[in-house]
């Protein structure tokens, strides 16, 4: 019987040997792989009871997490919830976040892999676990102009830096307070949301980068005069016909500038002419001229049809990637048809313009900090593309001042400081409201700012409103705030 | 006859040389067991404490001071042991105790996280139920003063555990608890008597083959170059294969079935020491559970064990989702675990029952894993050891098959969590939340200490 028995004590260890070694794969080998899976409640639930960083402006608190009294330990607070909620997005318990709390939320939460020694660190001296901070480049004067200025259009404002790509202000409206998604009772959360996402505003939108994107209107001329310079076969003083009434190519749809007649009283009129009083015929023309392929490489370099990390993901600015027609390419020169754009992208045209033909990458951040308050990672401005080179650079940049001092985008004009500027008043169909833009940079001599503002549902004035009369006098405003620091 | 034992007996026949010293023997064994018993109940003193501390951030006496004082009743089990088993193993009790509290500690720390309190708190009727199972236990030592005893009422014992089993399958008193019938209930108070009956049927099962050894081990025809038992002497273990398929077919418990044919099926290896008995269990066995994949639930467990992260399989009613949440608890404790009171285990479905390993994994660690595995592997070893050192076929019979019963039940329950085989409900021994095993096993861990008093007491010129 005791043969037996050994035999039986033997299958009894491997029995528990199959078990040491089951547990030791879970537990050491597999552990990684499981916490990582998207279905792992514990992972999620565990980052939110760390003491999630910091989102500073200017060294202030925008969003911050205080000591709470239930199991989550922590609640995430914003000081100016409706200000910054195009940037801070929102975070909630188990439902989902947005904007940077979503995007940097491996900083945020300490579990990004440059944190992972600090990590160990604090386990071994007992510390809590806490996350980095991240200091933004935003400008909180140019944030809150902008905010002020869209008061309650819908509409957006990007502002960046054309030298570095720093984002100084993003404001997105109709805003909301996350402060609502960021309680802990799931159900108070849910409702917050859903009333949220039932306003017809659509507040949970962010129109500066993303949501249902604007058509640019004559805002896109700039990208399509840029790719007429660049190829060398225009100047500023070429010539087009000017006729009152232009006839699509093969249809019977007819173009017509926005003042109903023709661009000027010659028989002809210059390229630059036709960007200072925004006139859509000359434009159809280039465009058929030069094609769309010539156009989209353009729009491409400056980064249509791409998405930009900024670090959230910007929603692509779109040129019709297949090929046109001459009717449609007609259409598109003057920033019609199909074309879409986000504020983000045409920040990013006038703020390359501005910066010599390169356009930087664009980005939120200016520093990760750890808890320690050690710098993790710095800004590092870095060339997004070079579309056009520092001659076109020069003419643009002196079309759009034009533009500001003696054309249709007076309403941007800064006393003392020299504006590049270009307005567009963007149709969206037959008896919808336009979509009413400004772009431009200041000072014109030596940018430290470019701008781009859309305003929606035509500013409330339907298709009355134009870019001068609603879009510019805000980016004046955000303009003067960045240059009167 | 194999070295070990070879060299066991020769041991053995030392042992009147130190006749003097033997007389303080039982002395040192109790103890022994009283430094051990002493150092568990401390064990398990820090662990509630830490528990408090990590999850409520303060002590708490209103909990703390009624479970320790099970260490009372464990110190008077020693007391009892002194007189009425001076010779017993001096390790059995304080695992049992060990296990048994930090079993009480995981299902308070996930009481705390449910926020029930009062007799809501399954850890209060834990500490109820362990309360009583010890009394009986004592009792079951008062009493069993001879385990021969037990030899004559092997077929009562048969009856017995038959009844128990079957007991579920009965209307109005049969409960069927998360899709398993292998309950019974009346009123609120509900009762697995699957677990009482795994003793009744080690008993009828030692009693059984000690008898019918010399027949079952009788050969048949030649196969596969093994020696078959004869067709005739296939009754027994057909008789039980049955009993196994109607526990799987009608309580739909894999679990329950696996272990008692796997606990018959040892035993009449023992026994008879036929190898041919193993082939033939298993093959019954394994044919009768793929006949029973075909009902549903058995198929579905299949699946969850091959594939549980398959997002259809995670999703679907009786799918993985349970399996895979304990698999993340594990994971998220990781080598050190997130300490007591400081993980999350109550995430997972069951957690205090039939996945609480995985709840003591999520905040003890692999560390905490591999000590509770080795006072299990420790509890198994001291009853085979009675079995080694036997002198009665009867009693070396009963402590293998209670010690292996217990060995099964931690392989299927902690081999279903980790993912080496199906998970099958059962419960943990000593740990999870449950009267019936509470009782049962601290019935088990009393007869060994009874089987292990009677093996050493008694003078060694007994035949082997």
């Amino acid at each position: 019987m005791n043969r037996e028995l050994k035999r039986v004590s033997g299958v009894v260890l491997l029995m528990f040997l199959a078990l040491f070694v089951s547990t030791t794969a879970i537990q050491v080998f597999q552990a990684d792989n499981l916490r990582q899976d998207d279905r792992n409640r514990r992972a999620l639930l565990e980052s939110y009871s760390t003491e999630r960083g910091q989102i500073l402006v200017d060294g202030q608190a925008i969003a911050q997490s205080q000591p709470a009294e239930d199991q989550y330990k922590f609640q995430r607070t914003y000081a100016a919830g409706d200000l910054y909620s195009a940037v801070t997005g929102y975070f909630t318990l188990g439902q989902g976040s947005s904007g940077l709390e979503d995007a940097l939320n491996n900083e945020l939460s300490g579990t990004a892999n440059t944190q992972f020694l600090d990590g160990i660190n604090r386990l071994i001296t007992g510390q809590d676990p806490k996350g980095a901070s991240v200091e933004l480049t935003i400008d909180p004067a140019a944030q809150q102009a902008a905010f002020d200025a869209l008061g309650n259009n819908s509409g957006a404002v990007v502002a960046i830096a054309p030298k570095t790509g720093a984002i100084l202000a993003m404001v997105s409206k109709r805003s909301y307070d996350p402060n609502l998604l960021a309680v802990h009772d799931p159900d108070q959360v849910l409702s917050a949301y859903r009333s949220l996402e039932s306003d017809p505003a659509e507040p949970l939108q962010n129109r500066a980068i993303a949501g249902d994107l604007n058509p640019p209107g004559s805002v896109f001329k700039l990208v399509v005069t840029a790719a007429a310079l660049e190829s060398g076969e225009y100047t500023p003083d070429s010539t087009f016909p000017n006729p009152p009434t232009f006839t699509l190519p093969g249809t019977e749809s007819v173009v017509t500038n926005s003042g109903e007649g023709a661009c000027g009283s010659q028989e002809t009129v210059t390229l630059s002419d036709a960007l200072r009083l925004s006139c859509n015929i000359p434009f159809s023309e280039l465009g058929i001229s030069m094609g769309d392929g010539t156009i989209r490489d353009m729009a491409e370099q400056f980064g249509f049809n791409q998405s930009v990390d900024v670090p959230m993901a910007s929603t692509p600015s779109v040129y019709p990637t297949d090929d046109l027609g001459d009717a449609e390419t007609a259409l598109t020169a003057f920033g019609q048809q199909n074309v879409r754009a986000t504020p983000l992208q045409i920040a990013m045209v006038s703020a390359g313009i501005a910066n010599g033909g390169d356009v930087m990458r664009p980005t939120l951040v200016e520093s990760v900090l750890a808890p320690d308050l050690r710098e993790i990672r710095g800004l590092d401005p870095s060339v997004f593309g070079s579309p056009i080179g520092e001659d076109t650079a020069a003419t643009l940049t002196q079309l759009m001042v034009n533009n500001v001092e003696n054309g249709v985008a007076s309403n941007a004009r800064i006393g003392g400081v020299s504006v590049a500027g270009k307005t567009g008043t963007a149709e969206n169909g037959t008896g919808e409201p336009y979509s009413l833009w400004f772009t431009g940079f200041a000072p014109a001599d030596d940018p430290e700012v470019a701008v781009a503002v859309v305003v929606e549902n035509g500013g409330g004035q339907g298709q009355s409103g134009r870019g001068n009369t609603l879009a510019a006098p805000i980016a004046k405003r955000v303009l003067e705030a960045v240059l009167n620091k | 006859m194999s070295e070990a034992v070879t060299e066991m007996i020769s041991r053995d026949q030392q042992r009147p040389v130190d006749k003097a010293a033997s007389v303080n023997v039982p002395r040192r064994l109790r103890n022994l067991e009283l430094v051990l018993v002493l150092f568990a109940s401390a064990i398990n003193g820090g662990a509630l404490y830490l528990v408090q501390l990590g999850a409520i951030g303060a002590f708490d006496s209103s909990f703390f001071l009624p479970a320790m004082g099970l260490a009372v009743l464990v110190l008077g089990m020693h007391v009892a042991l002194r007189f009425i088993a001076p010779h017993a193993d001096p390790f059995i009790l304080p695992i049992a105790t060990l296990l048994n509290g930090l079993g009480i500690a995981g299902i308070y720390r996930l009481d705390l996280a449910y926020g029930v309190a009062g007799w809501e708190s399954v850890a209060v009727r834990q500490v109820v139920w362990t309360g009583l199972a010890i009394a009986v236990a004592i009792t079951v030592l008062v009493m069993l003063r001879n385990h021969r005893v037990l030899q004559r009422y092997r077929y009562s014992a048969m009856f017995v555990g038959l009844l128990l089993l079957l007991l579920p399958m009965l209307p109005l008193i049969g409960r069927e608890i998360n899709g398993a019938r292998v309950w019974i209930g009346i009123g609120s108070f509900s009762f697995q008597p699957g677990e009482i009956a795994k003793i009744a049927l080690a008993v009828f099962f030692a009693g059984y083959l000690v008898t019918a050894r010399d027949s079952l081990s009788m050969v048949g025809a030649k196969f596969l170059g093994m020696r078959f038992p004869r067709v005739r002497d296939l009754g027994p273990i057909l008789v039980i294969w049955a009993a196994a398929m109607a526990v799987l077919v009608f309580q739909r418990d894999l679990g329950t079935s696996l272990l008692y044919f796997g606990l018959f099926v040892v035993m009449i290896y023992v026994a008879t020491g036929r190898l041919s008995w193993v082939l033939l269990g298993l093959l019954l066995f394994v044919g009768g559970a793929m006949a029973a994949a075909q009902l549903g639930y058995v198929g579905g467990r299949l699946n969850a064990w091959l594939t549980p992260f398959d997002q259809s399989v995670y999703d679907a009613q009786g799918g993985s989702y349970q399996l895979v949440t304990g698999l993340f608890g594990l994971a998220h404790g990781g080598l050190i675990g997130t300490g007591l009171g400081q993980g999350m285990p109550n995430v997972t479905p069951l957690a205090n029952s039939d996945f609480i390993i995985a709840s003591l994994g999520e905040e003890l660690g692999l560390a905490g894993v591999f000590a509770i595995l080795a006072l299990y592997l420790l509890f198994v070893s001291r009853g085979f050891r009675i079995g080694f050192a036997g002198q009665d076929d009867f009693g070396k019979l009963l402590s293998i098959g209670l010690s292996f019963v217990v060995a099964l039940q931690v392989f299927i329950v902690i081999g279903g969590v980790t993912r080496v085989i199906p998970l099958t409900g059962l419960t943990t021994p000593f740990m999870a939340a449950g009267g019936s095993s509470l009782l049962a096993n601290w019935i088990i861990a009393a007869v060994l200490l009874r089987l292990s008093d009677t093996v050493r007491n008694q003078p060694r010129v007994v035949v082997q």
